[in-house]
């Protein structure tokens, strides 16, 4: 094990008391293996992977290893704060590893053990569950870790990403926060977590944070979520990716300058990957509230999926002329 | 002789995955090996979650010499033809080839003696090229070496090879290899947790010896029997029964190199959910077994789970862990189960209008609408309620929408039997909704109450005339919408319930109901398409001035009405069926070979009346009499090139037996098709039977080749009404023997 020794830990920093203390002792396990911690990237997502450190870094051959905890969106899983598992935003920390490690598995257990979850006693299990997304065009083969039975995290090497071929492949952590701190408290309901590990008046508790917002939200995605300003948003963030995209292409000739309309194959870098993907983001998450409405149709539903898929390919296209994609000057 | 060991150590392989890859690594290896000339005495494949492993016994040391002969050219052949043959046969001069002569003359051989190579070297050559090119159905790349193309690719990243080869008596030699920058070697390890240290390996018997105790039990079927075994005993001390699952088994098995089997409980108040329902939760969700109450066959409050750990603390935290995920699922299911109840099966009726069945076949509303009116139809003729069959044709998917069948499909049909008791259904309309759906499989029950069979049939015929329209036909190996399984369902509602159902006719129903509606475009379309192809055809015809070999994209299409194509696959798909049960498929055919035969069940009866009939001596004569009478028919008609067909004339008879001969046909005639009017089949081959002695003495007495041609063409065409007669109850020709 490393220098991190969980004894040496105050009562309320430690993992399996406080949910901000499992937070902190999963970064500082990934910062003390070389993990560059990243702050959760600023746009609403409905996943980690949708973290351009995630999505456009795992493209390209440039090594990078990073973890960050990334607040996540999923409209349709809002259940108004009354059912013990499921929320409508919760926490990811993801972390991607590119090349994959060898010991991968190894270092994914130590981090366990990081947060008090001791493999001698309990039983975890590499299970079967191969992760693909639809609107990122992305693939990879993997597992859903098991912690005596209990889902705590998924672990993917991609494969493929934006359609392109990730050459090499990254090796992606992604911790169900909640749930796993639900598992290392000991509570049945998410609300009853500990946040800060404190006792008593001083104990700040998940609901004290999340619960109204829960409420609100779930109000807000399932019934009154402005669907006329929503599908105008999804046609302006499309369009405006599409625009960044194109303006992006730097012609090779002329080293300085943006021009318009150049044909695929005399492109040379892309300047501005990074702005048309955010609006690849804003489409996707605006899809997934649109669908919490119930106002897509299941026909329109793929369409709307390959659309945002387009956006996240040419995105992909696009870093890969950047420098960090791998392009050089 | 030597025996090599083979052992592939990678992250976790998917269970489902597990069993093929064993066999596909054993068959590979070893077709390989003989290709190569190792002949060896057997082979033993082997999986856990994290390792493929091979043994082959008794392989030779060296493979052996081989001396091959190449014939070359002709003696005296040009020099360039004798320097390519020098060349291929890698000889130095002619004078190293034998001189051979031949039919042509003499020739050039060359003799090449290729000595065998050591074993160990031609191993070496044939596993990384196995490693390679290893059939996984998805494979993956990952590390540094993922960036280069043309990385190795395995089912997840394959970490170690063990290659040992070597004589019992010996220390078995490293297979010298390396695929990808992986050398093979002779270490492995043991459990990932258990025994996590390295050790050496030498050959099978002590490589599972060492794996086992470094808690790993190599053998899948092992792994079985243990958590079979101790989950029974287990069970058994607590007055309880596993409810075995040989699914879950062989998964657990893949899930675990060490099986530990425990016991845990969750809270009695869920068993007020539907058993299906807990079942499902525990199984899918959590990979654990349910356990029922060996008297009262219910489901208990227990599971029984299989972990991968001998635990320092006895398993206690697995099973509080395992519990309390079994809680927190059975929690959401019971929370599922709950909000379904609360939204009556109809209400949920209009989200169908929304939903695409099959983009060709409109949306499920539409569907359910066409089951529904079908079922309707049908329900007189199965002898059910027309009100409840229309009831449960109209509720009969709505459970597709509830929150536990978009949890659990495989829970589709029960859920919406539960739904509707506790909504107050009829108890007949409730079983419907489940029973509809089958049978689902060769093994499983066909309903019998008539509103089930009615939603059953309307279901599935709707269904199979509907993809029929489309021309999304099963072909070869590709029945993605099961519509085998879905004729086949027919076939058995029809038969075990006796059902008087014509098939055409019940088709017909359907493509009527879909005129003026929005089927009718379907129907335009197959229209469209038949008339394309007969205009293909035409062309074709004329290109060829004649007749044409039929090849189409559609060849059941061709000249077919829908009705007619798909009933073509229904006698297909019964024939299949009889003959699955034992009776002879030329009967079907003889049977099939008549007329407007589309009522299953009276086809059925046919044949099996026709097959009594000729396995009594009666029978048996009549057949061969039937195939002496269309010999001599066909030999004089294709001498004559004309056909003797039409009534013979009275005035020629001149023997007894002619006469006797052709009243007996007549009355034989009468009287079968009076009877297969009346479905007495039985009675139709008894009417048949009587013609035996008539036609046996007009073989024996009658001469039918005279000279006088009118007296000739007269008994030919009299021998031909025994053809014509027979046909009242099969058609003969197609009957063998």
């Amino acid at each position: 094990m490393s220098a991190l020794r969980l004894d040496d830990l105050p009562p309320h920093m430690r993992p399996e008391r406080s949910f901000q203390g499992l937070i902190l002792a999963l970064q500082r396990y990934w910062a003390d293996w070389g993990c560059v911690i990243l702050q959760p990237y600023d746009m609403e997502v409905g996943a980690g992977t949708f973290h351009p450190a995630t999505t456009l870094r795992a493209l390209g051959p440039k090594p990078w290893s990073a973890a960050f905890v990334q607040p996540s969106r999923r409209p349709k899983d809002g259940r108004y704060g009354e059912n013990p598992n499921r929320l409508q935003h919760y926490y990811q920390l993801q972390v991607i590893l590119k090349p994959s490690p060898d010991d991968l598995q190894e270092l994914y257990l130590r981090s366990l053990y990081a947060i008090g979850i001791d493999p001698k006693i309990h039983d975890i299990r590499f299970v079967e569950d191969d992760w693909e997304s639809p609107t990122l065009g992305a693939w990879g083969l993997g597992w859903e870790c098991w912690c005596d039975g209990m889902e705590v995290s998924q672990f993917t090497y991609f494969q493929q990403v934006a359609d392109f071929e990730c050459a090499p492949v990254s090796g992606e952590l992604t911790y169900g926060l909640e749930r796993l701190a639900m598992y290392v408290q000991g509570v049945e309901n998410v609300f009853d977590l500990n946040f800060n590990g404190r006792d008593g008046a001083a104990r700040v508790r998940y609901s004290d944070i999340f619960l109204q917002a829960e409420q609100e939200y779930s109000r807000h995605n399932f019934e009154y979520a402005d669907t006329d300003m929503l599908f105008e948003q999804f046609r302006m963030a499309e369009a405006a990716c599409k625009k960044y995209l194109e303006a992006g292409w730097q012609s090779p000739q002329s080293g300085d300058g943006i021009s318009n309309n150049i044909p695929p194959k005399a492109r040379g870098r892309h300047l501005m990957a990074l702005p048309a993907y955010d609006q690849c983001i804003k489409a996707s998450h605006v899809f997934n509230l649109l669908d919490a409405r119930g106002v897509i149709s299941v026909t329109e539903r793929q369409s709307y999926i390959l659309r945002v898929r387009d956006l996240a390919k040419a995105c992909g296209e696009a870093w890969l002329a950047t420098e960090g994609g791998g392009r050089s000057a | 002789m030597p025996d090599l060991l083979l052992e592939l150590f990678s992250e976790e392989i998917p269970a489902r995955m597990q069993g093929r890859a064993a066999e596909d690594l054993r068959k590979i290896v070893t077709g390989r090996l003989v290709e190569a000339g190792l002949v060896h005495d057997g082979a033993k494949a082997f999986v856990t979650p994290r390792r493929l492993a091979l043994s082959v016994h008794g392989v030779p040391a060296r493979q052996p010499d081989l001396r091959e002969e190449k014939k070359g050219p002709r003696v005296g052949a040009p020099d360039n033809a004798l320097a390519g043959f020098l060349r291929a046969a890698g000889l130095k001069s002619i004078d190293e080839a034998k001189v051979q002569p031949d039919k042509k003359g003499d020739f050039y051989v060359a003799v090449i003696d290729k000595p065998g190579r050591p074993a160990i070297d031609v191993i070496g050559e044939i596993l990384p090229d196995v490693i390679k090119n290893f059939p996984w159905p998805k494979s993956m790349r990952w590390g540094v070496q993922s960036e280069k193309p043309g990385a190795l690719g395995w089912v997840r990243p394959l970490h170690a090879i063990v290659a040992t080869f070597g004589p019992e008596t010996e220390d078995p030699e490293i297979v010298p290899f390396a695929v990808d920058g992986i050398a093979a070697g002779n270490v492995t390890r043991g459990h990932r947790f258990l025994a996590p240290q390295p050790f050496a390996v030498r050959r099978l018997a002590d490589y599972m010896a060492k794996l086992e105790r470094a808690k790993v039990v190599l053998d899948a079927e092992r792994r079985r029997d243990i958590i079979l075994t101790e989950a029974k005993q287990l069970a058994f001390a607590q007055g309880l029964e596993l409810v075995e699952d040989d699914g879950l088994l062989a998964e657990t098995a893949g899930l675990v190199e060490w099986p530990v089997v425990l016991m845990g409980a969750f809270d009695e108040k869920f068993l007020h959910i539907p058993e299906e329902v807990i079942r499902a939760t525990i199984r899918n969700n959590q990979k654990c077994f349910v356990l029922r109450d060996a008297a009262h066959a219910k489901l208990v409050d227990k599971f029984i789970l299989v972990a991968n750990m001998e635990a320092a603390d006895g398993g206690a935290a697995i099973v509080a862990g395992n519990a309390r995920v079994i809680r927190a699922r059975l929690s959401d299911a019971k929370f599922f189960y709950e909000t379904d109840l609360r939204t009556r099966l109809e209400e949920r009726l209009p989200k169908f209008k929304d939903i695409i069945f099959h983009e060709k076949l409109g949306t499920q509303a539409e569907r359910i609408e066409r089951i529904e009116r079908l079922a309707a139809e049908l329900a007189p003729l199965v002898g059910a309620d027309v009100a409840k069959a229309r009831r449960a044709a109209r509720l009969c998917k709505a459970d597709l929408l509830t929150e536990v069948v978009g949890e659990f499909p495989e829970l589709q049909g029960v859920m919406g039997k539960y739904y509707a008791e506790t909504q107050g259904e009829d108890e007949a309309v409730a079983h419907a909704i489940e029973d509809h759906y089958r049978p689902k499989g060769p093994d499983d029950l066909v309903p019998s109450d008539p509103v089930s069979v009615a939603v059953g049939l309307a279901d599935k015929i709707d269904t199979l005339v509907g993809f029929w329209a489309v021309d999304e036909k099963p072909t070869g190996s590709k029945d993605p919408y099961a519509l085998r399984r879905a004729a086949l369902g027919v076939i058995r509602l029809v038969l075990d319930n006796r059902i008087r159902a014509p098939l055409k006719i019940i088709f017909e129903i359907v493509t009527d109901g879909w005129k003026n509606r929005n089927m009718q475009r379907v129907l335009d379309r197959y229209e469209d398409r038949v008339s394309r192809l007969e205009d293909a055809l035409a062309v074709e015809k004329q290109k060829q001035k004649g007749a044409v070999v039929i090849d189409t994209p559609f060849p059941g299409l061709f000249g077919f009405g829908l009705e007619e194509d798909l009933l073509a696959f229904f006698a297909d798909r019964l024939k299949v069926q009889l003959r699955e049960q034992g009776a002879r498929h030329d009967l079907v055919d003889a049977v099939f070979a008549l007329e407007g035969q589309d009522d299953l069940l009276l086809i059925v009866r046919r044949v099996e009346a026709l097959g009594k009939f000729l396995d009594t001596d009666d029978g048996k004569n009549l057949l061969a009499g039937y195939k002496r009478a269309t010999n001599i028919i066909r030999i004089e008609e294709r001498k004559d090139k004309r056909e003797y067909t039409g009534a013979p004339d009275p005035k020629f008879y001149q023997q007894d037996e002619e006469k006797a001969l052709a009243q007996a046909v007549g009355t034989a005639k009468a009287d079968a098709e009076r009877a297969v009017a009346a479905e007495d089949f039985e009675g139709a081959m008894r009417a048949m039977a009587k013609l035996r002695p008539t036609v046996d003495a007009f073989f024996d007495k009658v001469t039918v080749n005279v000279d006088d041609q009118a007296l000739r063409e007269n008994r030919l065409k009299l021998l031909n009404e025994i053809r014509a007669a027979t046909r009242a109850v099969a058609d003969f020709s197609k009957i063998e023997g």
